[in-house]
């Protein structure tokens, strides 16, 4: 998330003091987001060095007022009409795990996506909740939590998509073990990057008594 | 949750066929649903969510284990007292709605309350307010080839909302319907188990269990796991302020 655009947005349509630009940048996002105010006043130095704003004075409470210079608005319209580039965001760290975890023997992988797809499931009641008492009015504020909702689901799709190619694989595995002898390392070019037979076999059996181990006793 | 217990699942299995050709379809499922509460429940195609659903209504019967509603024990009703609990206590919605074409929408949402014995014309009266509940008044003399997907569906959730009904169970609801007007289905259904009725909700789509108190997965006919009962709303966002 880009605080100095944020900040610039604040001051599009006239002055504000940092604490002011807080607030109404949390009100506008649904307070998905929220600011620190340190960061506020950081960032609000260099957009002053760099000409984007300027101060514009202070009230009777001190408070340190800035306004937007046309190289500020400039900037802040250029930046709307960029295209968001998802190749600068940070390495997916999830991602990154269950390609691991898939190549590393005795990892439950079925464990790892399920665990994931309870706490993403969390997070999707959650904005859902917040949404419900969400004004439909408040547009701003809607499309952010919106966002989030689509992420989170999305996150599940892919959760789902994994763990059925997971256990396809398994199944695959055996079905070649029962059928004759296979290439020991016929199921790592298949997968992708995948453990051998026989890791598949360990864990999917693990799986299956871990899950009936946690479901004695269990009243729901 | 605290409210009182409407729905229990003990130990309920629910077999198809025989010998070879035997199919478990549920194996061995405990659920508890308490008034004020949706439950959602999850789970990939064939794994027993719908039959969990027409058993805990009464549609169907266990093979194995108790279906008991609001203190009842279904298997220990006659026929007749079991069509009176779905009656009364027990409202479902389908995903293909399962209005009856030659009614309106009042006569479809009225019968159940007609079937029950009460006259025709306050029978209509508590139609046209469970109608209104859901925005549909003014279409009540329609027929549901007179209605949009989502109007019928509507309709439906006015049926299952009809009278008191403490129950309320739900398979795909918005299966057919556009994001928004599925959206106002589970607004409904939230509504009402926030105002005191239990609801279940069978679904594929994390977006619509989202909706829920807790979820609860299934797999090969058992219960796998569930989530925690839902956190405030606020807390997260509580949380994620007070680490900036």
């Amino acid at each position: 998330m880009s605080v100095k655009h944020s900040l610039l947005a604040g001051l599009a349509d006239g002055e504000r003091y940092g604490y002011q630009l807080r607030a109404e940048f949390e009100e506008r996002t649904g307070a998905t987001w929220p600011l620190n105010i340190g960061q506020v006043y950081t960032t609000l130095n260099r957009l002053e060095r760099d000409g984007l704003v300027e101060p514009a004075g202070q009230d009777a409470a001190n408070h340190v007022f800035y306004r937007i210079t046309d190289a500020g608005r400039e900037e802040l319209f250029s930046w709307f009409a960029r295209p968001v580039t998802r190749a600068e965001r940070p390495r997916d760290e999830l991602a990154v795990k269950l390609a691991l975890a898939v190549t590393v023997g005795g990892v439950d992988v079925a464990a790892i996506v399920h665990a994931q797809r309870k706490h993403a499931l969390a997070a999707l009641q959650d904005y859902t909740r917040v949404k419900a008492r969400l004004d439909p009015a408040e547009l701003a504020a809607s499309l952010v939590l919106e966002s989030m909702i689509f992420q989170s689901e999305a996150e599940i799709r892919w959760l789902d998509h994994v763990e059925a190619r997971v256990l396809r694989h398994a199944r695959e595995s055996q079905t070649t073990r029962v059928g004759g002898p296979a290439d020991p390392g016929s199921a790592k070019g298949a997968g992708g990057a995948a453990p051998t037979d026989a890791d598949a076999s360990t864990r999917t059996s693990r799986s299956t008594r871990a899950t009936a181990t946690a479901r004695k006793g269990k009243a729901i | 949750m605290s409210g009182k217990t409407i729905l229990e699942l003990r130990g309920v299995t629910r077999t198809h066929g025989k010998g070879a050709a035997e199919v478990h379809a549920l194996r061995g499922v405990d659920l508890v649903v308490r008034a004020g509460e949706l439950v959602a429940v999850m789970g990939p195609s064939g794994s027993g969510k719908s039959t969990l659903l027409s058993l805990a209504g009464g549609l169907d019967s266990p093979s194995g284990g108790e279906v008991v509603i609001e203190g009842t024990t279904l298997a220990s009703q006659s026929k007749a007292q079991l069509a009176a609990i779905r009656r009364r206590s027990v409202g479902y919605v389908f995903q293909d709605y399962n209005l009856i074409p030659a009614l309106t929408a009042a006569e479809n949402v009225s019968l159940p309350q007609e079937l029950d014995g009460l006259s025709a014309r306050k029978a209509r009266v508590a139609a046209l307010t469970a109608l209104a509940e859901v925005g549909l008044q003014a279409e009540a003399d329609r027929f549901p080839d007179e209605m949009s997907g989502g109007q019928q569906q509507r309709v439906a959730i006015a049926r299952a909302l009809i009278g008191e009904r403490r129950l309320i169970l739900t398979d795909e609801p918005t299966g057919a319907l556009d994001t928004e007007t599925g959206e106002a289905v589970l607004r409904l259904l939230r509504r009402r188990c926030d105002e005191g009725a239990a609801g279940v909700l069978v679904t594929h789509e994390s977006r619509h269990a989202a909706w829920a108190d807790r979820i609860v997965f299934i797999r090969d006919g058992l219960v796998l796991d569930e989530s925690a009962p839902l956190q405030r709303a606020e807390d997260l966002l509580v949380g994620d302020e007070a680490q900036s």
